[in-house]
């Protein structure tokens, strides 16, 4: 049944306070597949009887909602082109600036882990050809079950054929029951936490590379900008930040630059700083 | 580009095909590898081979192995699309010349994103 327009209403509002994500109207298709499934597992009849729910101030919905609208689908090596200039361009460049043999790249939505384990499978193949060099990937999203699940690493047969070379497959994972989990190896490089990308981040380690990539998107134009500013001053000055294939800094940021010299689009840290 | 789809279920081939052809691939069939090997030598080679494991007659492995033995079909891209998941069978099938490996059951999803691995999405 389709959400009626109170609903649809209140639960934009609701999304854009908790997690500042726009959902404009022509996006109800979005809500409805997102939190139809949750209604059902509720026990509850429809998108209306969710939303009364979430009126009467039931926080766990309102974490569950959160959850939903946020959960994006993902894959290994997604759009291939930023881990091939990891490889071939990125991290090549960067070992021959940082004397201490210690790169740290974060990933900002990990989503299930596909994506910092695809980075951990990328510098594994450099520790392979480079010995010495140690990596240490960060891995935050704003859900705490996305982020259990790129912890425990462990992935279906469905999610191990979605964008995984059978290379890696055998040469990266161990089979789990059914499914698949990443090699102990990966696993080591990753660190898991919570980060709300739309409010004030906490600490962070200046960071080698940040892949800010398909989240952007959700937010509107202040909160981009705000993300943005952020993340300036958590990259290198000689970092790299790679965004979603849809997305860009142009009119938003005047802290990054378009590189245009390497295979895949990336963006750097104007020098000199903001403009 | 043209691929052939070798698989002992007339309905996985349809599938096969039909995410194929919204890929802009002309699709040719077999049901078992040795129908697979006379159709190479009867007709031009194709870019693509997609390979179920299980089969009568000739299997799936035993085709690849056929397949990299021959100079004239060096350029043809192999991927086993089977529900042999065990990870000493991957290690097999890439052994014996496979490019890619695509385990049953499988989304179109999963096929196009094979097909991006490979670098043959067309369309």
């Amino acid at each position: 049944m389709p959400i009626a327009t109170v609903d649809f209403d209140y639960i934009s509002n609701f999304v854009r306070q908790r997690a500042a994500i726009v959902l404009e109207p022509g996006k109800e298709y979005l809500i409805e597949s997102r939190l139809a499934p949750l209604a059902r597992e509720q026990g509850l009849s429809d998108l209306s009887a969710l939303v009364a729910r979430m009126r009467a101030g039931d926080e766990r919905l309102h974490s569950a909602v959160v959850e939903a609208m946020t959960t994006n689908e993902t894959l290994f090596f997604r759009d291939q082109a930023p881990f091939r200039a990891m490889s071939e361009e990125i991290l090549p460049a960067l070992a021959e600036r940082r004397l201490l043999k210690r790169i740290r790249i974060w990933s900002a939505a990990c989503s299930s882990g596909q994506e910092p384990y695809s980075i951990a499978m990328t510098c594994a193949d450099f520790v392979d050809a480079h010995p010495g060099w140690g990596f240490e990937i960060l891995a935050t999203d704003i859900s705490e079950e996305m982020l259990a699940r790129t912890a425990a690493a462990r992935y279906s047969q469905l999610e191990i054929n979605r964008g995984l070379p059978a290379t890696h497959l055998v040469r990266h994972f161990k089979r789990a029951g059914t499914g698949w989990q990443a090699e102990d190896r990966l696993r080591a490089m990753v660190t898991v936490q919570a980060l709300n990308l739309a409010r004030p981040f906490p600490d962070l380690p200046t960071q080698d590379v940040v892949f800010l990539r398909n989240v952007l998107i959700y937010f509107d134009v202040a909160t981009r900008r705000a993300i943005l500013e952020q993340v300036s001053r958590v990259l290198a000055p000689d970092g790299y930040l790679f965004l979603g294939s849809a997305e860009t800094t142009t009119f938003i940021s005047e802290s990054f630059e378009r590189d245009t010299t390497g295979s895949a689009a990336c963006y750097r840290p104007r020098q000199g700083g903001q403009k | 580009m043209q691929a052939l789809v070798i698989d002992d279920s007339r309905a996985m081939r349809l599938i096969i095909r039909r995410i194929l052809e919204t890929e802009g691939f002309e699709v040719s069939e077999a049901g078992d590898g040795q129908e697979a090997l006379n159709l190479l030598a009867s007709q031009p080679k194709p870019d693509l081979a997609l390979i179920d494991w299980n089969m009568p007659v000739l299997d799936g492995l035993e085709f690849v192995s056929a397949v990299r033995k021959d100079p004239d079909a060096r350029q043809i891209t192999l991927m086993m699309v089977t529900t042999e998941n065990e990870a000493d069978q991957i290690v097999r099938a890439l052994a014996a010349g496979a490019h890619e490996y695509l385990i049953k059951p499988f989304t179109p999803d999963a096929l196009l994103e094979k097909l991006d691995v490979l670098g043959m999405r067309t369309a």
